[in-house]
């Protein structure tokens, strides 16, 4: 049991087959391998975000600011293809990331540069990009019909039994796997969390660390953005609003360290498809959305406080030597 | 280390019965004795300095005496009765209050909730009763003779003022025993005179005082008994004023020190580091020393007097606001730790677990943290090579671990200290600076760490090493340089060190 416990990422795989299982005795067809498909593909842009967000959160930072992000990149992303819808798609998918990357080293730069609280940043930036989302709009909508037909359908174009939107969640994971294990900026940011004065005694520099983990966090954002518009074929000032606690709540369910240096990119994709599981198996069994979002919101605690349990046993022999001074003493 | 320094016993101490007694306390943490059958006595209206290097156990007696620590053995009496101190209000309950070294105040709060906080007085309503806050502590602050206003905040007030506070809090609950840790440290002359006026108040009010202070002058000003500690043990007590200063020196740093630490005798080279007029905005001014191949050099001083800001300034953590760098005859400038550590110099901080590791990561991507750019191959990570770095310094440390990939939070203390030895030396340095290297480790592991520290130096390493153990700078150090209030107070070759003369210079007691 301790050694199961130990692999989170194996208990949470375990959790989620039980959940899938427990749902399909309520409602048929819950667990078909087209319904898991589509639960994949409606939970990749969430695992693209969770991924993001996991690399700023390594670092000891928090970036609030990718859901604003996403919506004022995706009316940036929308706008653009109404208004010149020759421009090939490509280029719009790279304007996207730029956008995005751009939006996040102003993050980066204000947490890096002058220093100021990463919470307190994102929170400002989140209320800044959404309030840009709202001036480049004028509160309009760009509705499907404005968009181009390679626009909306390239993402959920079936590519050997997956949309491409699957396919692009698998990429990033699998980049973001390399990324994190095989670069000295994943090492650089495991490290600028796990013990920011010792990194820096190692000669990592963890603002310039932080930075890059927010620009990457960005262009994440960019990426999503594009994702998003094209897959509920609209952009508005709200669209994902709220999305930043999901991306979070996902970090968190999968075991990253909300205080930095602890976490893996299973576990945040298995976090994301938890979330992702009951988002789709809620209404399918008939439960309210109302109830839902209190369920989630349950759901996250309770791994906050299994993730707290889990940390604390770390320092278990210092308190059981306590435990036996004072039953000595 | 057995060296048994003789106990003394001068004239019995004063015949009043002790307010305060412990007997055969000892505190036992993991792998380290920080106490070992100490006893101590405090009387009524009279001051008892506590005396011992840093490490000799003295800050362990005071959290047992405000009920922090719990002993493992030995017991405590209060007026003869056997007490226990299971918790900090306890030992508060009991009459002991305590003025710590580094003052534990709320800056955002006003003087008087500062002095009353976790004991404020209520109204009736069970309402906090501003009004006897603030008259209670006008009244304990006039007793100190100062009139700073309970009703403003301590963030606008000086460090001395800061002091006065702390002591009013101290004095505010009905306190029997006063332990006084280090309070001069911050103070200049004219504020300790004022301290020393207060102290004899609470002599005259039949107060027993634990003055725990490294400054001699004030110390044979100010105490009656004194109790010397070393390496967790009570070594010697007596009457203050019957003793002289030499003898409670000896009785600090204990006899033959060169047989403890044996020194291996390394080859001593050409000149490898040369440090020119370092100087620093706050910490350290005009320091200039000569490192040499093979050599090591000894830092002494009290705390706060600038080492390791020093050391930190010269792997680059800390920008020196002056002075000149030269390594190996080339002049180098050090801006960050990148620089430090591709000059060849490294830094094994003092507080291994805050600075030195990150506990979640691998033992093997701790070590090879500083020495990323060895081991990967066009800009990616090689784990295959990290591995095979960590294991040849594992092996050379004999390091003990289930495997190198386990979190290095899993080890213990001593093996910790061998993956940060590890991962500075997997850099392959020309000059190693250790801070307090054997702090918080026992004698055993002592032994083994300066045998490493030698071994180092033999390999043609140049080692400056920053201690506050006497024993082990007198042992292990080529060369010494002391350091007090950020200057350099002196550089002494091994065959002209003694106890005396470091302890004089770091004390400014000439």
């Amino acid at each position: 049991m301790t050694k199961l416990l130990k692999s989170r990422e194996l208990l949470l795989s375990g959790i989620i087959v039980l959940m899938i299982a427990g749902f399909a005795t309520r409602a048929q067809g819950f667990a078909e391998p087209g319904n898991l498909v589509n639960i994949f593909n409606d939970t990749s842009i969430l695992i693209i975000l969770a991924l993001a967000q996991m690399t700023v959160i390594l670092t000891k930072s928090i970036d609030l600011s990718v859901a604003a992000n996403l919506a004022f990149t995706g009316m940036a992303v929308a706008m653009t293809n109404a208004a010149f819808p020759d421009l090939p798609l490509v280029l719009l998918i790279v304007m996207a990331l730029g956008i995005g990357a751009f939006l996040g080293s102003i993050n980066g730069f204000l947490v890096w540069i002058l220093q100021i609280p990463p919470i307190v940043v994102t929170l400002g930036t989140l209320t800044i990009y959404r309030g840009m989302a709202f001036v480049l709009s004028g509160g309009a909508w760009v509705n499907a019909h404005q968009m181009t037909p390679t626009f909306l359908n390239v993402p959920r174009t079936p590519f050997l039994g997956l949309p491409i939107l699957s396919w692009v969640a698998i990429a990033v994971v699998l980049g973001m796997g390399f990324l994190l294990t095989r670069t000295p900026f994943g090492r650089s940011a495991y490290a600028s969390g796990g013990n920011p004065v010792a990194a820096v005694y190692a000669g990592i520099d963890i603002g310039r660390t932080r930075f890059f983990a927010f620009v990457l966090s960005g262009a994440m954002a960019g990426l999503c953005s594009y994702l998003w518009v094209s897959r509920y074929a609209v952009a508005y000032v709200d669209i994902a609003n709220g999305f930043e606690l999901d991306s979070v709540a996902a970090c968190v369910i999968g075991g990253i360290s909300i205080a930095g240096g602890i976490g893996s990119v299973a576990g945040a994709v298995l976090g994301s498809l938890f979330l992702g599981v009951i988002k789709n198996a809620l209404p399918v069994i008939g439960i309210s959305p109302f109830a839902q979002m209190a369920i989630s919101g349950v759901v996250i605690i309770l791994a906050v406080v299994f993730n707290a349990r889990a940390e604390a046993k770390k320092g278990r022999i210092i308190l059981r030597n306590r435990a036996t001074h004072e039953a000595t003493a | 280390m057995n060296a048994v320094a003789p106990m003394i016993m001068t004239t019995p101490l004063a015949a009043e019965t002790p307010i305060l007694e412990m007997r055969g306390i000892s505190q036992i943490f993991p792998g380290v004795k920080a106490l070992d059958q100490v006893s101590i006595s405090l009387y009524p209206g009279e001051v008892t300095a506590l005396i011992g290097e840093n490490g000799a156990g003295k800050s362990t007696l005071v959290k047992i005496l405000t009920g922090i620590y719990r002993p493992t053995e030995g017991e405590i009496l209060l007026d003869g009765q056997p007490v226990q101190f299971p918790s900090a209000q306890a030992a508060i309950d009991a009459g002991v209050t305590a003025i710590h070294q580094e003052t534990v105040l709320f800056d955002e709060l006003t003087v008087g909730e500062n002095i009353f906080l976790g004991h404020a007085p209520r109204t009736r309503f069970r309402t906090i009763d501003w009004r006897t806050i603030n008259a209670r502590s006008r009244e304990l602050l006039q007793q100190l003779e100062s009139d700073i206003d309970p009703t403003i905040r301590l963030k606008d007030l000086s460090i001395a003022q800061r002091h006065l506070v702390a002591i009013a809090r101290a004095l505010s609950v009905e306190a029997r025993i006063v332990i006084m840790d280090e309070p001069t440290a911050a103070l200049s002359r004219k504020e300790i005179d004022d301290l020393f006026r207060i102290v004899q108040g609470l002599k005259r009010q039949g107060k027993a005082i634990l003055f725990i202070s490294h400054k001699f002058d004030e110390l044979y000003e100010i105490a009656e008994n004194f109790a010397v500690f070393r390496d967790g043990k009570a070594v010697g007590h007596g009457r203050l004023k019957e003793t002289p200063q030499g003898e409670i020196v000896r009785l600090m740093v204990g006899r033959d020190v060169h047989d403890v630490f044996p020194k291996v005798e390394a080859q001593i080279g050409p000149a490898v580091l040369s440090v020119q007029g370092y100087s620093h905005p706050t910490e350290f001014r005009d320091i200039s020393f000569e490192l040499k191949r093979g050599e090591i050099l000894g830092v002494y001083g009290l705390i706060g007097a600038g080492r390791s800001e020093l050391c930190q300034s010269l792997f680059g953590i800390t920008r020196p606001s002056a002075g000149r760098l030269t390594l190996e005859g080339q002049s180098v400038e050090i801006r960050t730790a990148q620089d430090a550590i591709a000059a060849g110099i490294v830094y094994v901080p003092e507080e291994r677990g805050r600075h030195g590791l990150a506990l979640p990561m691998p033992i093997y991507q701790n070590m090879t943290l500083p020495s990323l750019a060895k081991t990967s191959r066009s800009g990616f990570l090689k784990a295959a090579n990290e591995l095979k770095l960590a294991r040849q310094y594992a092996e050379r440390l004999d390091l003990r671990a289930a495997a190198l990939s386990v979190p290095v939070g899993t080890l213990s203390g001593g093996n910790q200290q061998k993956v940060v030895i590890g991962k500075w030396l997997a850099t392959q340095p020309k000059v190693i600076i250790l801070d307090e290297p054997t702090k918080g480790i026992d004698i055993g592991s002592k032994a083994a760490v300066h045998g490493f520290i030698s071994e180092l130096a033999s390999q043609g390493l140049s080692i400056i090493m920053v201690s506050s153990e006497l024993p082990e700078v007198l042992g292990m150090s080529d060369r010494i340089m002391v350091m007090r209030e950020g200057l350099m107070a002196g550089l002494y070759d091994r065959s002209e060190a003694t106890a005396e003369t470091l302890v004089r210079a770091a004390t400014g007691n000439a």
